[in-house]
C-alpha cells in the first residue's frame, strides 16, 4: 500500500507536528519504504493469537491508598516555560 | 595502570583499604574525562563540583567502616535518567534546560549505596537510534576508531567505558540500546528482564520494551550493579516483586553440562565473516568447558523488526505527546494560538528520527490502521514471545551475534533508515519477548574493531546468563583490551 504525501500531511496534524515541505517529501518516501518492509507480517496467519502488550503478565498494582508529600507548586512550575502566579501560561486557546 | 582504568571491584578493594581515597578517584576520572572527551563527545554534561562533594561524602562514609560495593565509585547516567538539581536533556533541544526536581529511583539507589555521578552521557534522541547519531548534542565517536559509531542508544554510557571516563555506566535497552553499543565499544552491557529493575525516573520511550542495565568493563562489575539498581518499586506498577539474587556470588557456576542453544536464524548467510568466525570460536571454547551446544529454531525471528518498529514507535508516539511546550521544555516563540505553539514546538524541539518514530507510531494507532498495524504486532509479539519459551524448553542458554557487522561507520546509514532499523535485528527479539539479554567481548575484526557475543537468558535469569558469560570472560582476554585513546 503506497502512502501519499497527503496522508502524510494529515498524520503530521495528528501528531501535532509541523513539517515543512521537504520534511513532507522526505517522511513520505521513507515511510512508504518502512510500512513497505512492515507489510510482511501479513504472511503469518494470526487468526486465534492473543495480542501481547505486555511481555510480563500483571494483576493491577495497587498501593496503599495513603496521603503523601508532593513536589509541590514551586518545583512543579519552576520548568515552566512561562507562568502566572501559579499557573502554567499559554496562548490564546480560542481561536 | 591508572586509577581511571580499574573495574568497579577493583577500585572498591583500593577504597575499602584506604589505599586511595573516593575524591582521587573522582579527580582522576575528571581529569580524564577533560583530557579525551573532546574527541569522544561521550558527555552532554560533566557535575564536577557535586562529584566531588559526593566523593567527599563517600570518604567520610568508607572512614567510618561503611562501605557498599559502589561506595566512592565515579559513574556515568545516560541522560535519559532524571537527576534532580542536574539538567536531563535525552539527547534532545526540547529538553535541553529541563532540570528535574527529583532523581529517579535507580539513580537514588545508586546514591544511597554512596556512588559518585560524575557526568550525563550522551545518547540518541529519546533513546531513538543504533549509532548515537540522532543526539542534539551531535554523535559520539567510538573510541576504538573515532570514525566510527559507538552503536546507539547508550552510545555515549559504551564510550565512557571504552574511553575509560567512567568506571561503570548504566543505560537504557528498548531494541538492544545497551547491547549492541557494548558490542561495539567492546564493554559489557546487560539488558534486564523487563521489570526486574525500576523505570521510576526514566524518560519514557516505548514504556513496554524499555528496560535499564548495566554497562561495565567486565562481568562481575555487571553483576554488581544490577544488583545494585534491580529489585521492586511501588512507584513503577510494571516492577515485578520478585527477590534479587547475589548476582556475584551466582557468578562462578561455570558452564559444565549447561545446554547452549544455538538458534539457526541467527547463523545466517551475510553475517560479516569477523563476526562469524568471533562465534565459531565462542561455541568452540563453551565446548571446552564442558558446555552442550545444540540447534534450536526461533522462527519468527524475521519478524521482529516489523513487530518492534510498529510497537515501538506507536507507543513512543504516545510518550512524547507529553513534549508540548506547557509545563516544561522548549517553548516556540511568537505562535498564535495553543494548537500552533504545540506544532511548532514540536517541530523545532525534535530531531528528524523522533519526528519520523512520532508519525509512523500516529499512523499506526491511527483510525482505520490500528488494528491493521498495531494490533497485528501485538499478535506477532505473542508469537516471538512463544519461540523462546519453546526454546527455553529445549535449552538454558542462547547464544547469538550481536550485531551483523562490526561498527559501521559514522553517515554510513543516515540516508537510509531502514537500513539502520534491520541493524538491530539480534537483539530486538529479546526485547519483544520481555527477557534477559548480555553483550560480552568476544573478539575483534581484522581492522580492530570490537566484536561482542549476546548470550539469553530466560525471564529472570540474569543470574545464569551472568554465570554464563563469566565462565567465556576467565578464558579470553577482550575485555582486557584497551581502547587507543
Amino acid at each position: 500500500m503506497k502512502i501519499t504525501r497527503s496522508e502524510v500531511e494529515h498524520v503530521a496534524r495528528l501528531a501535532r507536528l509541523e513539517l515543512s515541505d521537504s520534511e513532507l517529501d522526505t517522511f513520505t518516501g521513507q515511510m512508504d519504504g518502512i510500512l513497505a518492509y512492515v507489510e510482511k507480517l501479513n504472511a503469518l496467519d494470526t487468526e486465534g493469537i492473543v495480542p501481547t502488550s505486555h511481555a510480563v503478565p500483571m494483576e493491577n498494582a495497587f498501593r496503599p491508598d495513603q496521603p503523601a508529600d508532593s513536589i509541590g507548586v514551586e518545583a512543579a512550575l519552576a520548568n515552566a516555560p512561562l507562568r502566572a502566579e501559579s499557573f502554567f501560561r499559554v496562548p490564546k486557546v480560542i481561536e | 595502570m591508572e586509577i581511571f582504568d580499574l573495574t568497579i571491584h577493583e577500585l572498591h578493594e583500593k577504597l575499602a583499604a584506604k589505599e586511595v581515597s573516593s575524591v582521587e578517584a573522582t579527580r582522576a576520572m575528571l581529569e580524564r574525562i577533560e583530557a579525551v572527551d573532546g574527541q569522544v563527545n561521550a558527555y552532554i554534561t560533566v557535575t564536577p563540583e557535586q562529584a566531588l562533594v559526593e566523593a567527599e561524602a563517600a570518604d567520610r562514609r568508607i572512614a567510618a567502616g561503611d562501605v557498599a560495593p559502589l561506595t566512592g565509585i565515579p559513574v556515568g547516567l545516560k541522560d535519559i535518567f532524571i537527576t534532580k538539581g542536574v539538567r536531563t536533556t535525552c539527547g534532545s533541544r526540547i529538553l535541553e534546560n529541563f532540570v528535574p526536581p527529583y532523581d529517579g529511583t535507580a539513580v537514588a539507589k545508586l546514591k544511597e549505596q554512596g556512588a559518585v555521578i560524575v557526568g550525563k552521557l550522551n545518547q540518541d534522541e529519546f533513546a531513538m537510534g543504533s549509532s548515537n547519531e540522532s543526539s542534539y548534542f551531535g554523535p559520539v565517536k567510538n573510541p576504538w576508531n573515532l570514525e566510527c559509531t559507538p552503536g546507539g542508544s547508550s552510545g555515549g554510557s559504551a564510550a565512557a567505558i571504552a574511553a575509560r571516563t567512567a568506571t561503570a555506566t548504566l543505560g537504557t535497552d528498548t531494541g538492544g540500546s545497551i547491547r549492541q553499543p557494548a558490542s561495539h565499544c567492546s564493554c559489557v552491557g546487560l539488558k534486564p528482564t523487563y521489570g526486574r529493575v525500576s523505570r521510576y525516573g526514566v524518560i519514557a520511550y516505548a514504556s513496554s520494551l524499555d528496560q535499564v542495565g548495566p554497562l561495565t568493563r567486565d562481568v562481575t562489575d555487571a553483576a554488581l550493579l544490577l544488583g545494585a539498581v534491580a529489585g521492586h518499586d511501588p512507584k513503577d506498577s510494571t516492577s515485578v516483586n520478585t527477590p534479587v539474587p547475589d548476582y556475584v556470588a551466582g557468578l562462578a557456576a561455570g558452564v559444565k553440562g549447561l545446554k547452549i542453544g544455538l538458534p539457526k536464524q541467527y547463523f545466517i548467510e551475510g553475517l560479516d565473516p569477523d563476526v562469524k568466525r568471533a562465534m565459531d570460536e565462542a561455541i568452540a571454547l563453551y565446548k571446552s568447558l564442558g558446555a552442550e551446544l545444540r540447534e534450536v529454531s526461533l522462527p519468527h525471528t524475521e519478524y521482529a523488526v516489523a513487530t518492534y518498529y510498529l510497537i515501538a514507535t506507536a507507543e513512543a508516539s504516545s510518550n512524547l505527546a507529553r513534549y508540548d511546550g506547557v509545563r516544561f521544555g522548549h517553548r516556540a516563540e511568537d505562535a498564535r494560538g495553543l494548537k500552533e505553539m504545540f506544532a511548532k514546538t514540536r517541530a523545532e524541539g525534535f530531531g528528524p528520527e523522533v519526528k519520523r518514530r512520532i508519525m509512523l507510531g500516529t499512523y499506526a494507532l491511527s483510525s482505520g490502521y490500528y488494528d491493521a498495524y498495531y494490533v497485528k504486532a501485538q499478535k506477532v509479539r505473542t508469537l516471538i514471545m512463544q519461540d523462546f519459551l519453546n526454546a527455553f524448553n529445549e535449552v538454558d542458554v542462547l547464544l547469538t551475534p550481536i550485531a551483523p557487522t562490526p561498527p559501521f561507520k559514522i553517515g554510513e546509514k543516515l540516508a537510509d533508515p531502514l537500513q539502520m532499523y534491520l541493524s538491530d535485528i539480534f537483539t530486538i527479539p529479546v526485547n519483544l519477548a520481555g527477557t534477559c539479554g548480555i553483550s560480552i567481548p568476544a573478539g575483534f575484526s581484522a581492522a580492530g574493531l570490537p566484536i561482542g557475543l549476546q548470550l539469553i537468558g530466560k525471564p529472570f535469569g540474569e543470574a545464569s546468563i551472568l554465570s554464563t558469560a563469566y565462565a567465556f570472560e576467565r578464558e579470553t582476554q577482550w575485555h582486557l583490551k584497551k581502547a587507543p585513546l
